[in-house]
């Protein structure tokens, strides 16, 4: 066992960026996240592994040299909260555009525009959907503990690898906040620029090898039949991704009459919910997405031929169950719950929605 | 168990930090532990309050309406959280600034004249260990030793000469909590 800690889930992440590796960090503080520059700074990781974190002069910096600097085949990564993660869509698009890896965090607060500091899950339409322009997509990962924060890091950092992809880490104010236990796992060494070459030199910027051409990273095709062409491969990798790595997690959904939907932070307000309503004798279970894109359609629409109604909770006016309507496909009743523009919603509230909503209504 | 805690009080009377010690106490003894705290523009010189959550399981929701343990430091938090206490729960206050004292009879309620206590030891800081130590006498959920041990973790290393300090604040909690009213 990894020692363990008490920390506040941006500190876990933060101490997770440079546990895994990570080459570099370039950001800009916005609440509720600036822990994590300010741990990151505080712990000199240039010292412990020579990681760079860098605080850029805005937003659009700090995604540029995200973007700049993944071109290189190194582990990237910057974390913002919703409307910097607004300024970013542009840089984003482009890295999906390029298909170059690299790791985002977003610490979802209260909006739209400035809104506020409180937790909030409103940002769902734009991390699944594409907040910037294109036909691309982004890995969604949403961690529901300060545990989730230390682990979800190295699972993005394979992913973004693996596919070539942008893996966005989308937490909210609450986690963010919150100190929890921690088992803190080993340091692993950065790759050399030798190995990096070795793994990456079919596509990063790595130096001149002899006899390979030069790798170009743009996402420019003025060509619009070759820019048809790359945009089928890029669906077809979404494809393979959306069959091989959904991820969900359950509570005693086997005898279940009603299922909530949750994730994040409601998922843990959901559990509680669920020994409520237990409790009083009703057949609740949850299901947890922790990939929100790739997303479970597939549990969902099983789960729908047995079970009576669906209510989808979420910190917001209701964007998840936009997902979850479609998977059910009409099969059963599916409803809305959550507070939001940075109120968060009881495990009492959401029972009575339950009862109110789905079973009696 | 599942000990399910509001501390709520001034900012500056080491409500947070009396949670984090709390927290780190019950990691030490290899509990699950959660520390929620109200955050934003009204920590600055408001009020300020933190859940936290002790249990032998994995911990649902870090958010809550009802708690088993009410520690009240200030009046406006008594207004907002007595209510909160859940019937035949706790309720431990410091009576310092109190106009209104608590009135409920469905739970049990202690006194710790922990501001008057701290300034007779001749530091205002150890307020909140006199507080942690009657509400571990009252519930002796996690073990001395293993609050010292979290006082370790969670202070910087400058400040572990202050540690024998906070002890016999937490010693002297231990023996001046009063009952108030028991169910």
């Amino acid at each position: 066992m990894g020692e363990l800690r008490l920390m506040k889930g941006n500190e876990a992440i933060a101490e997770a960026f440079i546990r895994e590796g990570v080459d570099a960090y370039y950001g800009y503080p916005i609440t509720p996240q600036s822990e994590v520059m300010e741990y990151l700074t505080a712990e000199r990781p240039e010292k412990r592994t020579g990681m760079v974190v860098l605080q850029a002069e805005s937003e659009l910096a700090a995604i540029n040299m995200v973007y700049g600097a993944a071109c290189t085949g190194k582990k990237v990564v910057t974390s913002s909260s919703s409307p910097g993660i607004s300024l970013m869509q542009e840089g984003i698009s482009y890295i999906a555009g390029s298909e170059v890896p690299c790791v985002l965090l977003n610490v979802v607060r209260g909006g739209p525009g400035l809104g506020d500091i409180q937790p909030a899950q409103s940002d769902y339409f734009q991390s699944v959907k594409g907040g910037g322009h294109g036909d691309y997509r982004q890995i969604v990962l949403a961690p529901s503990s300060v545990q989730d924060m230390y682990d979800h890091v190295a699972l993005a950092f394979e992913l973004a690898f693996k596919y070539r992809i942008l893996v966005l880490i989308q937490s909210d104010g609450l986690i963010g906040q919150m100190m929890e236990k921690v088992e803190i796992g080993e340091q692993k060494k950065r790759l050399s620029d030798k190995e990096i070459k070795e793994k990456y030199d079919s596509w990063a910027l790595t130096g001149r090898t002899p006899g390979r051409e030069h790798n170009i990273v743009t996402s420019l095709e003025l060509d619009q039949a070759k820019q048809e062409q790359f945009n089928i491969h890029l669906q077809n990798k979404y494809a393979e991704i959306a069959e091989k790595e959904v991820l969900y997690e359950e509570m005693e959904v086997e005898d279940a009459d009603y299922i909530l939907v949750a994730y994040g932070s409601s998922s843990r307000i959901c559990r509680k919910t669920v020994n409520l309503a237990r409790e009083k004798g009703l057949k609740v279970g949850l299901l947890r997405p922790i990939t929100l894109w790739p997303f479970p359609e597939k549990r969902i629409a099983e789960l729908a031929k047995r079970v009576k109604g669906m209510l989808s909770v979420e910190m917001s006016a209701g964007q998840m169950v936009e997902d979850v309507k479609l998977a059910v496909n009409g099969k059963i009743k599916v409803e809305h719950f959550g507070r939001y523009g940075g109120m968060i919603h009881t495990p009492e509230e959401v029972l009575e929605a339950l009862e109110t909503k789905i079973i009696g209504g | 168990m599942t000990e399910e805690i509001i501390i709520a009080g001034f900012g500056g009377q080491g409500v947070l930090s009396l949670g984090k010690i709390l927290a780190y106490s019950a990691i030490m003894q290899n509990q699950e532990v959660s520390w929620m705290p109200s955050y934003g523009p009204e920590m600055r010189g408001g009020t300020a309050n933190v859940t936290v959550i002790l249990s032998d399981e994995r911990i649902s929701s870090p958010v809550l309406r009802k708690f088993d343990t009410a520690i009240i430091l200030n009046q406006q938090s008594m207004d907002k959280f007595e209510e909160a206490v859940k019937p035949g729960g706790l309720l431990l206050y410091d009576n310092n600034g109190i106009i209104h004292p608590p009135t409920r009879k469905d739970i049990n309620i202690y006194l710790v004249e922990a501001a008057k206590e701290a300034a007779k030891m001749g530091s205002a800081k150890t307020f909140n260990m006199v507080v942690l130590g009657a509400y571990l006498k009252i519930k002796p959920l996690v073990e001395l030793g293993n609050v010292i041990k979290g006082l370790k973790k969670s202070l910087p290393e400058r400040h572990h000469k202050l540690i024998p300090m906070n002890e016999k604040a937490i010693l002297q909690g231990m023996e001046i909590v009063k009952e108030e009213h028991l169910v």
